[in-house]
């Protein structure tokens, strides 16, 4: 243990400021003025928090770690039914609930994490697409669990502290989803500007010199994993218990992949990347609803194969090249 | 009760030629190139489309459009291996999956454009249609058709493969593409070539299966997860893995659907799972 504290002070000065940046408290501050400036949009403002926080528990295997999961709505979908379940079987205590979610995907991430973490990319792709086909295949035969294709519905949330209950115009449920959003954000943001973070970088970077520097790789693999799926758990709770629904999407293959689309356009390993994205991804989808889906799946494939030729890094990839260009030539 | 075993087995073994077919070209190319192309799929269905259209519009017989989805497919893969997949090779393997899921994205709203969402038909020639008797056992005869097409197609490849001078670069390139192009073999040319024949034979799969596993837009997404199978479970860049893991693969599917129908796809799903453990490279892989 001793050993670990000098190597992470060793380490430290090298650690990126974890200092709050002016941009990161706009970026919050809009989150939370939203609420007064699109009243009428308050229940996509929050499934657009909801999706970024999902969004960024990937960012945290995919971006960091550089574990690429085609299946990671599985644990979404978990978290989802464990906390609807729980609601629909008498128990509506929202945060309670919330935890619960976290802890079920959390241990279905650690279980799944051991076969995850082996193997090549090809490999990890497969599992993890399998994984999140089985469990699809698996919430829809047990339908009188689920309720299977006709989803969970039937989930009773109590109020949140006993005090402000969820209303249709989704002020409380806005509020507490950015509250919960926000708590997790910060929980995350701590873990990758840690020791342990800098060596999930190290591994994507390096898989073969980690050992060399004294880096259990698996075990930090697995850690992070399963922090991921408690992560995309409490996402799939927030969503159970502000629409008080559970449909069998939650588990689906799309989701997984509009998940990695999304992070991929807003940048990936640099957290807010997912939120950005999130909101980009959603508000799009929601405006362009009106126009045939089947052009909104060729444009948004056009956009990848755009993207991947000629913006990698997404928008915060983009913009920080921006911001590095107009700095060399001030200097 | 035998019968109904061995009628089971064939069918699977049917099945698993037409999971060979196609995925073949993905299995060399992936092996040839690392490229995790999950559009693969895409060129299977244009395949198809092309059979469908020649048949419907044109009046063309079944067998003659076969050839044509081939030479279709091909010239597809080789328009878009020289202007996209090229810039790829060295890109990150999460780059090539963005990208090829933008294809299918792409390919699944064309197609739907283009010929509605609904499912196409087919007209097998009368040859093709019923059942024949083979040693007392009731075989369908357009599957009997995909055994034996897969059969002549595998000879076809290997002779390929091990006899000719084109073969044996293509060999050598998947061993050590870096010392191939020291010996001066042009790698570049390799890799097109055989991306364009990997396509050629997905597109002729993709006709060859209209009848079996139908035909609609979402073909490439509903599919790619069995081609994927059969590279992954065979081993990326052998012919022999491929076809084992296709035929393991189709009958496990069959059976499944067959004895326990109300598991669905999920036998398939577990099956996937348990085989990338065990094998994490594959069943003849040589690299991890």
């Amino acid at each position: 243990m001793s050993g670990l504290a000098a190597a992470a002070a060793a380490v430290a000065p090298h650690l990126p400021p974890a200092r709050w940046r002016p941009h990161e408290l706009v970026f919050w501050l809009a989150a939370f003025a939203a609420f007064f400036l699109f009243p009428s949009h308050r229940v996509l403002a929050s499934q657009i928090l909801i999706t970024g926080l999902f969004a960024v528990s990937l960012d945290l295997i995919l971006g960091y770690a550089g574990i690429v999961s085609l299946g990671h709505a599985a644990f979404f979908g978990v978290g989802a039914y464990a906390a609807g379940l729980l609601a629909v079987h008498g128990w509506g205590e929202p945060i309670s609930g919330l935890l619960a979610a976290g802890i079920v995907a959390g241990a279905g991430g650690f279980l799944t994490s051991f076969l995850v973490v082996r193997g090549s990319d090809l490999a990890r792709l497969m599992v993890t697409l399998g994984i999140g086909l089985m469990l699809y295949e698996a919430a829809n035969k047990a339908a009188f669990v689920t309720g299977g294709v006709d989803g969970l519905s039937g989930v009773e949330m109590w109020r949140v502290f006993g005090a402000f209950s969820f209303d249709l115009a989704g002020r409380t449920a806005y509020l507490y989803t950015l509250a919960v959003v926000f708590v997790v954000f910060v929980l995350v943001r701590r873990l990758v500007n840690s020791p342990f973070g800098l060596s999930l970088r190290g591994i994507r970077e390096n898989v073969r010199r980690m050992p060399a520097i004294g880096s259990p790789v698996s075990r930090r693999l697995i850690a992070v994993y399963t922090a991921s799926a408690a992560i995309a758990g409490i996402a799939g709770g927030l969503l159970a218990q502000t629409t008080q629904f559970v449909s069998l999407d939650a588990l689906g293959f799309p989701r997984s992949a509009d998940l990695m689309i999304i992070l991929v356009l807003g940048g990936t390993g640099r957290l807010y990347g997912g939120l950005l994205g999130a909101a980009l991804f959603m508000l799009a989808h929601h405006f362009l609803s009106d126009i045939n889906p089947v052009y909104w799946q060729f444009w948004l494939g056009l956009l990848l194969v755009l993207m991947v030729l000629f913006a990698r890094g997404g928008i915060l990839g983009a913009l920080e090249r921006l911001g590095e260009r107009r700095q060399g030539r001030r200097a | 009760m035998l019968g109904h075993l061995i009628g089971v087995l064939f069918d699977g073994i049917a099945y698993g030629s037409l999971l060979f077919v196609i995925s073949i070209g993905l299995s060399v190319t992936m092996g040839l190139m690392n490229f995790i192309n999950l559009a693969h799929g895409a060129f299977a269905m244009l395949g198809g489309y092309v059979c469908v259209v020649l048949m419907t519009r044109a009046g063309v017989p079944f067998l003659a459009t076969l050839p044509v989805a081939f030479v279709a497919s091909a010239a597809a893969g080789i328009v878009l291996e020289r202007t996209l997949y090229q810039r790829l090779y060295r890109a990150t393997h999460l780059d090539q999956v963005m990208f090829s899921i933008g294809l299918v994205f792409m390919s699944v709203a064309a197609a739907t454009w283009l010929f509605g969402p609904s499912q196409q038909p087919v007209r097998l020639p009368e040859l093709l249609r019923g059942q024949v008797q083979v040693l007392g056992v009731d075989l369908g005869a357009y599957r009997l058709f995909l055994v034996v097409v897969v059969v002549a197609i595998t000879v076809a490849l290997h002779l390929l493969l091990v006899r000719t001078r084109f073969g044996a670069q293509v060999r050598a390139a998947v061993d050590n593409a870096t010392a191939s192009a020291g010996l001066g073999i042009d790698v570049n040319r390799v890799f097109g070539v055989t991306f364009a024949l990997g396509s050629g034979l997905a597109g002729l799969g993709g006709g060859l299966g209209i009848d079996v596993l139908g035909l609609d837009p979402t073909f490439p997404l509903k599919y790619v997860v069995y081609f994927l199978l059969v590279v992954a479970v065979g081993g990326a860049g052998t012919i022999n893995g491929g076809l084992l893991a296709a035929m393991i693969l189709g009958v496990a599917d069959v059976a499944g659907k067959y004895y326990v129908p109300q598991a669905g796809a999920f036998i398939m799903y577990v099956m996937m799972v348990v085989l990338m453990i065990v094998f994490p490279s594959g069943l003849y892989g040589r690299r991890s």
